[in-house]
């Protein structure tokens, strides 16, 4: 057994559990935003209203009767993603990359008929995926293309990038990879790859997975040293704008790369994990703590994210 | 980090933790509720017999009981007498026990039986008035040999008490000159010595006492002296002066007449049997605590059954104490936040062993059965519904089948709750399709052995008996758990998952 001291924690400025829920999360997040966040749906209209682009909405399904719609509309098109509103985790998405004849084919490769997704879509209002099994309703998304320079990195699942933010503050950023071992999804603890990215430059850090450090992708056998993240100002300032969104004062943005689109933002969590800070090598109290001192906050998220480049990279 | 907002929190956290102990430790002081369980207390089991001739007549006895015997406490008075009406009658002064009958014939046997807890502390209550004195009319040549001894006796003396043993010396055989002789017979000694003590002043009476002695039968009171100090009652032996009660002394009677007065009937006799005996201390302060003060802060005073629910109940708050500290302290990861407790409450009925193979074994089958419910694609609702059935049948065929194999232990599965058992399944389910079967081994053990951790808490009798009897450790425990809830350290398992970060150090 190999143990690290707490002292030598104190040291790195590590953010621990129970820290992370009473200093911040309780203190920092209203309990009546986290409908806000829990449910897509809703996180995609408020977001909506402070420029923060999301992928586009095909269809709303809350009700059994509208499953019937569906059909219609996924006649014409070739790829769409499934999202139960309250999933958690990735739990319930099925992404459906393009078609075979009738059948549709999923990320995975494998082709299922119109009835299985009719069926998905029934369980996912049934409240199967939801956090508490409370019924919830299924939207219909436009499928993310993500950009190549990133999309060869992953294996199947779309890298997406995670960034917290404290008090529209950008403090700490990682870009998710999945792997074989995290069957395509991008959550640490299922074994995605996760690559801590400097927050001035947007330049890749270090690598872990299942909280080891590595230096390849464990699928794709790319190196993890040398990514670097386009638009990185402009996706600071998203994520950061999504405070005003929320004002939820701790949270995590996960944002996607579209091929086309640019930056997207893909989901908000309000209890975002501590993982991060293993990928970057870095603890979160410095940079948490700089932002708590501040006595003069910055008001618009563009200086917000100008400071955050500016100051944390170096905390 | 502390802002300062917390510190009325701290302040109301060590107010609960310490107002929970010192009532408790108030309680033990005032109540003797002992702190361990299987404390024992003497008592002294006393049996008045009372023996007498009916002779065809509405019959009255009366028999002097104790009222506030020095050095004792009364914990039980009961009287056995078939066909007799019974009460004991509160009069100025005396306590009477009072049996009633209209035809009475033949030999009558009546019984009064006590029992008395030594207790130094206990004192008798000083009479709300002084009492007088009774002057006696003296014959010649009586009052002369009264009124030399008295006067030699004053003249040796200084104080009441000094007065009375001056003058129980004086009526001593080795020392007794010729008044005394005139005066004292062996009858009436004791009578002549309250009368003369009357007198001279100072108020005086008889008292009976009772020695104590295990396992004897057939005893006599002893009588003793009391006299009036100006204060209290002093009690003094009449032969030999000695003042005070000794230890194994219960004082029957004192301050009233008569011990027994039987109206209606003849020869009658009373005699004394005493068994020392003892009690738990836990039971002795029960019983004591009715019409105590504090009495209301406890639960004997409920319906046995309602009792027993509470000892149930009262261990819950232990239960969840284990789970919050080994899940915000040492960061153990259990499928449900208080599925452990529940558990551990059915380990608590079941006792460990047995109950462990019956729930491992339910849950099994149960994640088995589930396998296959989740491929059927059931909606939520009625998967759970399903499942909950099928927990049921499998305790049930458990049950009998432990039963037909002659293990009556496999009865025990019933006391697991069957929807907490339902849900357990189904999140480990959920938990194995989406995780892996290790994260499920990892979470399930985990549970497990934060059940059995709050089990072997909560089944040391020790725990049940401080839970039940001391109620108001609870607040600690909630101002414990309160305090567990600002903890923002390290858990013990986040120094293992980040030991990576050593590089960066």
């Amino acid at each position: 057994m190999d143990w690290i001291s707490p002292r030598a924690l104190n040291r790195l400025g590590m953010l621990n559990m129970n820290r992370r829920n009473v200093d911040y999360i309780a203190r920092y997040n209203e309990r009546s935003s986290y409908p806000l966040v829990d449910n897509k749906l809703k996180t995609k209209l408020a977001v909506a209203e402070y420029d923060v682009k999301t992928p586009k909405l095909l269809q709303v399904v809350k009700q059994q009767h509208e499953i019937s719609r569906f059909r219609e509309m996924a006649e014409g098109l070739a790829g769409f993603a499934i999202k139960p509103a309250k999933g958690s985790g990735g739990k319930g998405i099925t992404v459906i990359t393009g078609r075979d004849g009738d059948s549709f084919v999923k990320a995975s490769g494998a082709r299922v008929g119109a009835s299985v997704l009719e069926r998905h879509l029934t369980n996912i209002l049934a409240g199967l995926y939801s956090l508490a099994g409370t019924p919830d309703v299924a939207i219909v998304e436009d499928l993310v293309e993500s950009a190549p320079s990133l999309a060869r990195y992953s294996h199947q699942g779309v890298p997406d990038i995670r960034i917290i933010v404290f008090q529209g503050y950008p403090v700490m950023a990682m870009l998710r990879l999945a792997t074989t071992d995290s069957d395509g999804k991008a959550n640490l603890h299922q074994g995605a790859v996760g690559v801590g990215l400097d927050l001035g430059t947007g330049k890749s850090l270090n690598a872990v997975q299942f909280n080891r450090p590595i230096t390849l992708h464990p699928d794709t056998g790319l190196p993890l040293e040398n990514i670097q993240i386009e638009a990185w100002d402009e996706m600071l300032e998203m994520a950061s704008r999504c405070f005003e969104a929320t004002g939820l004062g701790y949270m995590g943005v996960d944002l996607v790369v579209d091929a086309q689109h640019g930056p997207q933002l893909l989901e908000l969590n309000a209890r975002p994990g501590l993982a991060i800070q293993m990928a970057n090598g870095r603890g979160l109290l410095p940079r948490l703590r700089a932002v708590e001192r501040l006595k003069r906050p910055h008001f618009t998220p563009g200086e917000r994210a100008n400071y955050a480049m500016k100051n944390f990279a170096s905390l | 980090m502390n802002s300062p907002s917390r510190l009325p929190f701290y302040i109301a956290v060590f107010l609960l933790i310490t107002a929970g102990i010192s009532l408790a430790i108030w309680r033990h002081a005032e109540l003797g509720i002992p702190w361990l369980t299987g404390e024992q207390h003497p008592v002294w089991m006393v049996e008045a017999r009372v023996d007498f001739n009916g002779s065809n007549q509405p019959i009255v006895a009366s028999l002097n009981v104790p009222e506030h015997p020095p050095g004792f406490r009364i914990l039980t008075e009961q009287a056995a007498s078939p066909g007799y009406g019974f009460s004991i009658i509160d009069k100025a002064g005396s306590r009477r026990a009072e049996w009633t009958k209209r035809e009475v014939a033949g030999p009558q046997t009546l019984y009064f039986k006590a029992q008395f807890i030594p207790d130094p502390g206990a004192e008798q209550t000083p009479p709300a008035q002084p009492p007088k004195t009774r002057r006696l009319f003296w014959e010649e040549p009586q009052a002369t040999a009264v009124r030399e001894i008295l006067a030699q006796a004053e003249a040796r003396s200084s104080t009441p008490e000094s007065m009375t043993r001056e003058l129980i010396r004086l009526m001593q055989p080795d020392t007794r000159v010729q008044n005394t002789t005139l005066l004292v017979s062996e009858e009436n000694y004791l009578q002549l010595l309250v009368n003369m003590l009357n007198h001279s002043g100072i108020p005086a009476r008889t008292a009976d006492g009772l020695k104590l002695e295990d396992a004897r039968r057939r005893q006599q009171l002893t009588p003793f002296l009391q006299i009036y100090n100006g204060e209290k009652w002093l009690t003094l032996n009449p032969k030999t002066a000695a003042q005070g009660i000794p230890e194994d002394l219960l004082l029957w009677r004192q301050g009233s007449e008569s011990l027994l007065d039987v109206v209606g009937g003849d020869n009658s006799e009373i005699s004394f049997s005493i068994l020392r005996q003892t009690i738990p201390a836990l039971q002795l302060s029960a019983m004591q605590s009715d019409g105590n003060g504090l009495g209301f802060l406890s639960f004997y005073e409920l319906p046995i059954e309602e009792q027993s629910m509470f000892r149930m109940l009262l261990l819950l708050p232990l239960g969840a104490l284990v789970v919050a500290f080994m899940r915000i302290v040492i960061g153990i990861r259990t499928s449900g936040t208080f599925m452990p407790v529940l558990i551990a409450v059915a380990f608590v009925q079941t006792t460990l062993v047995p109950g462990l193979v019956a729930f491992l074994s339910v849950v099994a089958i149960g994640l088995a059965m589930r396998g296959y419910l989740s491929s059927l694609n059931l909606l939520l609702v009625s998967r759970i519904s399903a499942l909950i059935i099928l927990v049921i049948f499998i305790t049930a065929g458990l049950s009998i089948f432990g039963y037909q194999m002659g293990f009556n232990t496999g009865m025990t599965v019933t006391f697991f709750p069957m929807v907490i058992i339902a849900w357990t399944i189904e999140r480990m389910s959920i938990l194995w399709e989406e995780e892996g079967g290790q994260e499920v081994l990892v979470q399930g053990s985990g549970s497990l052995f934060v059940a059995i951790c709050a089990y072997l808490l909560m089944s040391a009798p020790l725990a049940g008996h401080l839970t039940f009897n001391f109620p108001e450790l609870h607040f600690s425990i909630l101002g414990l758990i309160l305090l567990m809830g600002q903890y923002t350290g390290y858990k013990l398992s986040e120094l293992r998952r980040f030991t990576p970060m050593k590089v960066y150090d």
